[in-house]
């Protein structure tokens, strides 16, 4: 056990944990935020995807020893413009099902949108094809960030 | 289950809630003149309290409680939108929420018992939560009459307000503690479908659950967090039927953050303060397994034994004419076989529960699915009255089966779990991914040898002989689901093919293999569907004929079979199965849980397989109430089952499941996504579910697509199998 301070969300929270302990599960059980989701805790499905410096990132697989000084953004803490239009375009387009994966596809598809605000489907693909959703709600995610992307164009 | 009519029933009962500090107005409307049980084991004692599906509170909110579980199919929307039709409410003032386990009030009309499955959500409810909405209604107008002093003839209501032409205007809630007072009116007046505003409107509603699934405040049964809970991981036999010999724990109880450690009947468990203490212990167990009574056959062997039972006659299903004297007479012959994998449901949450036994009461809390023998099994367990137990049923990250469990298997570990380490904590059993991939009950494995006869361009017999498991046997639902010592869920879909072919027999060999199987998004259709629309794709290629002209020829008495299929093929445009360069369609029409879907699937071949461009797909399920979550589901069910015919198969080696985690389970991603557009075809049918149909036309089509483009038509599943992540 080790005691490690981690920024998320704008606030630094203390834990005590197993320095092996996956990001994700520091972010669950210990802080106790929990719109970060387990799907298969080997970097796989991106369920568990959040912004660590603003780049995404799966939190099962990095030890929370390994986070640093480094600053989390969990889906309770989105509030970049990106963000907010991505969360509206998926509203107008009804586009969770399940929503047990839609924190992490709303993650990345925002972390897209911040690097390139107008992506092509290649882009998605190449920036989304990390994020499983069993449901198949691919065809709606896809319209929903080119959404995203034309009501930030203002 | 022991079904039976019973007469129309006075709408009796009703009471009085509160809900936060909403007064609430109650209705309980019963359903009249549809077979059903009342014998179900937790029926009798069960306490019955919360006498409602509709909660209206101060604030005009209007909650309906779904007795089905919402796992993204939609059916809190569905429910909402039926009461709210009748009950004249704005959409924005609409709620939702899960019903408790209560199966008394919140049966499945269809199977008797509180339960979600068979894409029954909608079909089951169209005409009790119209009802509901529609007593409401009156009850309300009857207060605002009775206040206004005015005839209630003269009142109107619209979009949550009650109206009068003098002026005088009100919402609901302040109406709703008085027409709680009420008696519930017996036969509220329905709608004439002309007047829907709602029901079958495009664009009417909006998802219910969308906003909390978009910003990480919807809850699942792994957020759960009452204060003291304990995270529990079992670590189970890693053959089907293996129990623990020996264990030592020394190493695992060392774990800073255990807090116990207990042999279970699946294995052991470990009780720890979170999922990576738990899991840290879980991997540090030193178990000797007793594997005397395993299954410890390989897929390999189970093929082969399988393979050679399909060139035997199994048990007679169905049969018209003599095939094989048709097969005497000449003409060409026909032999198919398809081999269909074992298939994991993998929801995206993978399996969980949770509870908290406080000695005499109990309260668990998980995405269950059938609340009614889950409820029983854990009173059970505990040794509780199931009036002391409460359960309640939460979303769930996709189920597609998985969590409608006849076996109660996870409600039993969780009780029995609880039971272990006694009565306090609250407890939170969590499954890995590859827990879950490896625990079996999957889609059964199995084999359908075909065969045809076509002579003057025309299929003049056809034979199909099944070999597989059954999921019914020593369930509950055997008794519903059998015929003659058969499981109709193995045959479901071959046993009544929409074609008229004069020689007709279908048998089947229901095998046991120790391997737990349950049914999977679309039951038997998963691979009957295949099974047959690509076999009568092959006999109409050799028969030189067009796949949408040959088997419209053969539909003659099956209207809606094609209905669906002419819809498809002018919303694809079809001009038969060649396109441009490249390129191939392929087309096949499935009918499930008596809905139609056709799916136009064009394709052409990549670098490592066959890449999907589009797919059309036209859907008929009678009264179409969501079109929205309609064509989500059929856009849902396409990219579900192309994932799985392309990659999915779990295999045994040596009775141990192989995949654990989707690295090589494989799923679909985003890149490999077609573009999908969905005609739902206007009717005025009973209304019939979409949960499950979008599924078993998708994977004939690839497979005739791929004929098409002169490849062989993929006979054993998936169709890429050493493919991983």
């Amino acid at each position: 056990m080790a005691a490690f301070t981690l920024k998320i969300n704008g606030r630094e929270h203390q834990i005590d944990v197993d320095p092996n302990t996956p990001l994700l599960w520091a972010i669950r059980d210990n802080v106790g935020l929990t719109g970060t989701k387990y799907g298969c805790g080997v970097a796989q499905c991106g369920a568990c995807t959040v912004h660590l410096d603003g780049q995404t990132l799966r939190s099962c697989s990095l030890p929370v020893s390994a986070v640093g000084k480094s600053e989390v953004t969990t889906i309770e803490g989105l509030n970049s413009k990106e963000g907010g239009a991505v969360q509206k375009a998926w509203a107008a387009l009804d586009v969770p099902q399940c929503g047990y994966c839609q924190s992490g596809q709303i993650m990345s598809a925002t972390a897209l949108l911040e690097l390139n605000p107008k992506p092509s489907d290649q882009d998605i693909d190449l920036a989304m094809n990390g994020n499983l959703c069993r449901c198949a709600t691919y065809v709606r995610i896809r319209a929903a960030i080119h959404a995203a992307a034309k009501s930030l164009e203002g | 289950m022991n079904a039976h009519v019973k007469p129309a029933t006075e709408l009796s009962r009703r009471s009085l809630l509160k809900a936060g500090a909403g007064l609430v107005l109650g209705v309980y409307v019963a359903r009249s003149g549809i077979a059903f049980a009342e014998d179900a084991p937790a029926a009798k004692s069960v306490n019955i309290v919360p006498n409602t599906f509709l909660v209206i509170g101060k604030d005009d909110t209007v909650t309906v409680l779904c007795k089905h579980i919402e796992f993204g199919q939609g059916p809190f929307t569905g429910m909402a939108t039926l009461v709210a039709e009748e009950l004249d409410a704005d959409w924005a003032q609409m709620r939702a929420d899960h019903a408790p386990s209560n199966p008394v009030l919140y049966k499945n009309l269809l199977f008797g018992v509180q339960g979600t499955g068979g894409s029954s959500a909608i079909s089951n409810s169209y005409e009790q939560m119209r009802k509901v909405g529609a007593a409401a209604r009156e009850m309300l107008v009857a207060v605002a009459a009775d206040e206004w002093k005015v005839p209630a003839g003269e009142i109107t209501v619209e979009k949550g307000v009650i109206k009068h032409a003098s002026g005088k205007q009100s919402g609901f809630g302040a109406f709703a503690e008085k027409a709680m007072q009420l008696p519930v009116p017996a036969n509220p007046k329905l709608k004439d479908p002309s007047e829907f505003k709602l029901i079958g409107k495009e664009g009417a509603v909006k998802r219910l659950d969308t906003i909390a699934k978009s910003n990480g405040t919807a809850e699942y049964t792994l957020d759960i967090h009452d204060p003291g809970t304990l995270t529990v991981l079992v670590a189970r036999s890693p053959r089907f039927g293996g129990k623990v010999a020996s264990f030592d724990a020394s190493a695992a109880k060392a774990v800073p953050g255990v807090f116990d450690i207990k042999e279970v009947p699946n294995g052991v468990a470990v009780y720890a303060e979170g999922f990576w203490p738990a899991k840290t212990a879980r991997d540090l167990l030193k178990i000797s397994w007793d594997d005397s009574k395993a299954e410890k056959r390989g897929t390999d062997q189970l093929l082969n034994e399988f393979r050679a039972l399909s060139k035997t006659s199994g048990a007679l299903v169905k049969q018209e004419g003599d095939v094989e004297a048709e097969i005497a007479k000449g003409g060409r012959l026909i032999e198919t076989e398809f081999v269909f994998p074992y298939l994991a449901h993998a929801p995206m949450e993978p399996i969980n529960a949770f509870i908290h036994w406080k000695g005499d009461t109990a309260s668990a809390r998980y995405g269950s699915q059938f609340p009614t023998p889950d409820h029983a099994v854990i009173a059970q367990v505990l040794g509780l009255d199931i009036s002391k137990v409460e359960l309640k049923t939460i979303l769930a990250g996709g189920s597609f089966g998985r969590r409608a469990q006849q076996s109660t298997h996870v409600a039993m570990e969780l009780a029995q779990a609880a039971k272990a380490i006694g009565p306090g904590r609250p407890i939170k059993l969590v499954w890995t991914r590859e827990d879950d991939m490896r625990a079996g009950y999957y889609r059964p494995f199995g084999v359908h040898r075909m065969r045809g006869v076509v002579r003057d361009g025309k299929i003049v017999a056809w034979a199909d002989t099944i070999v597989g498991q059954s999921i019914m046997k020593g369930s509950p639902f055997e008794a519903m689901t059998f015929k003659d010592g058969l499981d109709s869920t193995a045959y479901e879909g071959s046993n009544d093919i929409p074609y008229a072919v004069p020689n007709f027999r279908c048998d089947l060999h229901q095998v046991d293999v120790g391997v737990p199987v349950l049914w999977w998004r679309s039951v038997g259709h998963t691979h009957t569907g295949y099974a047959v629309e690509a076999f009568v794709d092959q006999l109409l290629e050799a028969a030189g004929q067009d796949p949408v002209e040959g088997r419209l020829a053969m539909m003659a008495d099956k209207p809606r079979h094609a209905g669906v299929l002419k819809a498809v093929a002018e919303l694809a445009n079809w001009k038969g199965a060649k396109v441009e360069a490249g390129r191939a369609r392929g087309v096949a029409v499935v009918e499930s849980f008596n809905t139609f879907v056709a799916q136009v699937v064009e394709l052409s071949m990549g670098a490592d397989g066959p890449v999907v461009h589009k797919v059309w797909c036209a859907v008929d399920c009678g009264v179409a109430v969501n079109p929205d979550i309609i064509r989500a589901q059929m856009e849902g069910g396409i990219g579900f089952a192309l994932g799985h015919i392309l990659y999915a198969q779990q295999t045994l080696d040596g009775g141990v499941p192989v995949s654990g985690n989707f690295n090589t389970y494989r799923s679909l991603r985003i890149n490999e996504m077609p573009e999908v557009e969905v005609v739902v075809v206007p009717s005025t049918e009973k209304p019939s579910g979409v949960g499950e149909p979008g599924v078993p036309p998708l994977g004939p089509a690839v497979a005739n697509a791929m004929a098409k483009l002169g490849l062989p038509r993929p006979t054993q599943l998936p169709i890429r199998p050493g493919d991983t992540a």
